[in-house]
């Protein structure tokens, strides 16, 4: 069948089939599916597109389950990037992505790279990226190893944004000892086209002419998707050659050249060259559209002399693209990247055969079957086991423990915690204006990006607390969908849709694959109630060393739509003498709880609980107070609780606040009953203020809606003041909250 | 009138300067890199961003592009410049202003808000000020430290050549801790005959109050108003 390849008689050994990271039953399957041994060069591509970074096929069962539909798809997973229908003509096209293994080994390049990579995976559709955010995970500052992966994740993701002109308007970052030996880097790009221009990665049309564009191809990135799927150890750090290198300069062409494409006549398709390269983009663009495809490697242009095909197909040097080009088309294409001085060159077509042809100068090197080599990978049906130390942990009564500061000191305690005080040190690194639409930036609860040339804007927001995933890893799940709406809803935007990456360990482990079938579970519960679709994701396994996995990490990335920008809704206490109040419940939990970890050392006890049906109730009550007009601010109730979401929103506003709780009035409470209701994160809550006007009209909507709303103080002075349990100054409160980040 | 805006490969203030023009009731034209004509613009901004990747030093590479030559010669002959970030930059390679922008006093990168007193009302950039006026206007470079040898700071001063200097808000001096650290706190400065505006903060990104800040269209009036008092502004030196 494929008598023109050469070098088919080729038995791998056990050694070789690890650097490709095939299993041995793995390399039976490839044998019996292609019904011959595969040559070295195939064998590399089987290993990169088989790896889970591609392939997977150790999460492709669980994803099944998320709800992925609603009228306003575009597109779905399976794309590179999801798309949203919002209004006036318009997509917005979205995806998160992990890039964390690279980072915990080169963390500038590793994240700068990350960066570059979920901007091509957007305007690869045709659109155009107006925001970034990112969700980070590092161990302990004071750590330096951790601080220096901190800075140098910080000064990457600044670094490729901030040259390529894409604001970086939001993110968040969270520090725990679980993460000591894998930091966690993941991006979000989200880019605005219109609909019409949408282009897809999927090939068509025999005989069209597949052109490659950008970077030369060089030595760096072999390996890096098998990489990826693999267990960090002691050696890792010799596996920097694994890591690219990001020139966003280049990519900056790239983006302007591919967006003037977008559209034209002619272009059948686009697709970057991400993980796998020039294998597993040319061999996805032809699958997904039923073609084949044949490519001679001589005609890619390399950075280096006497590269094999083997690593001219497997190198993941950045900044590149494949266009699909009808024949009569490639000229005007090639102008277009000439006008940019970029280089582009016809490396091969497509057919209708199926079948993925590799030739080194008319050569045959590689002859596999399309269906086998993208979707040949069996999926790994794992069965989870609840890891037992979860129930320990649960057992467990947070408050029993007695609180070894007042409420006074905890709450400068808590803003001075790294994990809830000022990012500021962090986004002042990060452009976070260029395109002048950003409305909103970070330090808010979402960003909000205008939409030019409409009154609308789009609301993003990246979430997720591994902290109550530890616990129960479905409920945990679950809570970061909910905050994640609950932060978009607060700057006044409908929640569209959601994209989701998902970190966990090693799911060889029973245990670490409960957690991640239980996560799944979680977001689509929670995307179910709350009527959000999932449209792009990434799953990012192994985040695992010498034995020792993260915490369940499920971020979630999230865009919402602002029809009227005058109804936008900060998140501060805006003007004195309003009224203060909290939408949502008061109750006494400190499990899971950042008081808990900053004054027990501990992660323990029940999870916060989580009511579906009153969390739909609250997000509406907010949605609607919202659009009529009705509220001065509103702001998540998260970590550190309801103490620290009102001095939050003391500290963005610029003003104090008296409050009353009647709950710590109550006599025969304890100093931890105290501290559950001040900075317990009972779910399902906003501080919001508005003026005395607003009252009958709330109440009215309360009970209407049976959303339990209470007021709980004024807004003014110049001291953040909870009777009988805190009286702090503004400014003291100011030092602790933006010295958090500060080096040790 | 006509706004010409400089378009390198790397620019990135092009979208918001050509933005912030139309919002002033002006026509932007885009000016290529790669040619010499400058379309019969009123005014040539220098847009930020990265040109050319910025990978040797900043503005190096750009002030020897085609576009530049006309530039130059446009500026010579009493034409309006206008450098914003990157096209300080390059207006300084390009030895069309004196000094050099390094890296900043934090070695960090910096995006965030800054207040500018007014130094100079003479020039047709800032003529629409009052002396001492506060305008707030963000900065987002790395690379933005105004450094020149003191008998050129000197010079600068006693000409009346130092556009705007970083203030705190209330007006206060900053007393070297602007967000660069630049030397006497200078985030603005002119040519000998005025034409010459470069500076770090993006007046194109504080044009509305919805984002913040409209300070900056004040500058974007003052040149129109002046051009279209006068026709292309022509020169005969400030003070």
């Amino acid at each position: 069948m494929s008598g023109t390849v050469a070098g088919q008689h080729f038995s791998p050994s056990a050694a070789q089939l690890a650097i490709v990271a095939l299993t041995p039953g793995e390399y039976a399957d490839a044998v019996r599916l292609l019904g011959r041994p595969p040559n070295e060069l195939e064998l590399g591509m089987l290993g990169a597109l088989w790896s889970e970074h591609c392939s997977y096929k150790t999460s492709k069962p669980l994803l099944r389950r998320l709800p992925t539909e609603s009228p306003r798809v575009l597109q779905g997973p399976g794309e590179n990037a999801g798309a949203v229908d919002i209004g006036r003509g318009l997509a917005c096209v979205f995806k998160i992505e992990s890039h964390n293994h690279p980072s915990a080994i080169e963390p500038y390049q590793g994240a700068a790279t990350g960066v570059g990579g979920i901007l091509r995976d957007v305007f690869t559709m045709g659109a155009r990226p107006v925001a970034l955010l990112d969700s980070l995970r590092f161990g302990q500052l004071s750590s330096p190893r951790q601080r220096h992966l901190f800075d140098g994740v910080v000064a990457g993701i600044g670094g490729y944004g901030n040259c390529i002109g894409v604001p970086t308007v939001g993110g968040e970052v969270y520090f725990d000892d679980s993460y000591s030996d894998n930091c966690i880097v993941n991006a979000m790009c989200v880019g605005v086209v219109e609909q019409r221009n949408l282009t897809r990665a999927r090939a068509a049309g025999a005989g069209n002419l597949v052109l490659l564009v950008g970077a030369d191809t060089g030595r760096d990135g072999i390996h890096g998707a098998t990489f990826a799927s693999v267990q960090l150890d002691g050696a890792s750090h010799e596996r920097r050659p694994a890591v690219q290198v990001g020139n966003p300069f280049l990519e900056k062409c790239l983006l302007e050249a591919c967006l003037e494409l977008a559209g034209q006549a002619g272009v059948v398709a686009m697709q970057d060259l991400g993980a796998a390269g020039l294998c597993g983009s040319a061999a996805e663009l032809a699958h997904r559209g039923g073609c084949g495809i044949e490519i001679d490697v001589a005609r890619v242009a390399r950075r280096e002399r006497g590269m094999t095909p083997y690593e001219v197909m497997l190198s993941e040097s950045q900044e590149r693209m494949l266009i699909l080009v009808e024949p009569d088309r490639a000229a005007f294409v090639q102008e277009i990247f000439e006008r940019w001085d970029l280089h582009s060159e016809v490396i091969g077509a497509v057919n209708d055969t199926g079948r993925f042809v590799v030739r080194d100068d008319g050569h045959g090197v590689c002859d596999l079957r399309l269906d086998v080599l993208v979707d040949g990978a069996a999926e790994r049906q794992l069965e989870g086991t609840r890891p037992r130390s979860v129930d320990r942990l649960l057992r467990a009564e947070p408050m029993s423990r007695k609180p070894p500061w007042n409420a006074e000191r905890a709450l400068l305690e808590l803003l001075a915690s790294p994990n809830i005080g000022s990012r500021r040190s962090i986004y002042r690194r990060y452009d976070h204006q260029v395109g002048d639409d950003t409305l909103i930036g970070p330090g808010g609860d979402a960003a909000l990006v205008r939409l030019r040339g409409t009154n609308a804007a789009l609301a993003l927001s990246t979430d997720g607390n591994s902290r109550y995933a530890a616990l129960d890893p479905r409920v945990g799940a679950m809570i970061a969908v909910c905050e994640a709406a609950r932060n978009v809803i607060a700057v006044g935007a409908v929640p569209l849709a959601i994209t989701d990456c998902l970190n966990f360990g090693n799911p060889d482990k029973p245990e670490v694959y409960w957690q991640l079938e239980q996560a799944v579970a979680g977001i689509a519960e929670a995307c179910g109630a709350l009527e959000i679709p999932v449209v792009s994701g990434n799953v990012s396994l192994y985040n695992d060393t010498e034995g020792r996995s993260i915490d369940p990490t499920v971020v979630i990335g999230m865009v919402g739509l602002l029809d009227e920008i005058e109804r936008r809704c900060g998140a501060g206490f805006s003007t004195d003498n309003d009224i203060v109040a909290i939408v949502g419940l008061i109750e006494p939990e400190l499990g899971g709880s950042e008081y808990q970890r900053i004054a027990f050392g501990v992660n323990e006890g029940p999870r916060p609980s989580l009511d579906l049906v009153l969390e739909a109730g609250v997000q509406g009550f907010v949605r609607e107070a919202i659009a009529r007009g009705l509220l001065r601010s509103a702001h998540d109730c998260a970590e550190g609780g309801l103490a620290v979401a009102i001095a939050e929103a003391c500290l963005i506003g610029g003003r104090g606040a008296r409050i009353g709780i009647d709950e710590l009035a109550q006599s025969n409470k304890n100093a931890a009953w105290e501290a559950a209701i001040l900075f317990g994160e009972c779910q399902s809550r906003f501080v919001v203020s508005f003026p005395r006007s607003s009252l009958v009209e709330l109440h009215e909507l309360s009970s209407r809606s049976g959303v339990p709303f209470r007021g709980l103080g004024a807004t003014g002075g110049s001291r953040i003041l909870v009777t009988g349990a805190i009286d702090v100054d503004l400014q003291e409160a100011r030092r602790a909250y933006d010295g958090a980040l500060a080096v040790a | 009138m006509r706004f010409g805006v400089a378009v390198f490969p790397g620019t990135w203030s092009d979208r918001d300067c050509a933005h912030a023009v139309e919002l002033a009731g002006h026509e932007p034209v885009m000016l290529w890199h790669k040619e010499h004509d400058l379309r019969g613009v009123d005014c040539v901004i220098l847009p930020g961003g990265f040109s050319y990747g910025d990978y040797l030093r900043c503005g190096a590479v750009a002030r020897f592009a085609p576009l530049m030559e006309s530039v130059s010669a446009f500026a010579a002959r009493g034409g309006l410049v206008w450098g914003i970030c990157n096209g300080f930059q390059i207006l300084c390679e390009a030895h069309l202003l004196p000094g050099a922008l390094t890296r900043n006093a934090s070695l960090q990168f910096r995006c965030e808000p800054s207040w500018l007193r007014v130094e100079n009302t003479d020039s047709p950039f800032t003529s629409g000020c009052a002396p001492r006026d506060i305008l707030e206007i963000p900065v987002s470079h790395g690379e933005g430290r105004y450094v020149a040898g003191i008998d050129v700071l000197d010079m600068l001063e006693a000409s009346g050549r130092v556009a705007f200097r970083y203030v705190n808000r209330d007006g206060s001096a900053v007393g070297g801790e602007s967000p660069n650290g630049s030397m006497r706190d200078i985030a603005g400065i002119l040519n000998k005959e005025g034409n010459v505006l470069g500076m770090m903060p993006h007046p194109e990104r504080a044009c509305e109050p919805l984002l913040g800040s409209a300070d900056g269209m004040r500058l974007f009036q003052c040149v129109a108003a002046l051009v279209g008092e006068h026709g292309v502004f022509s020169s005969a030196g400030i003070r």
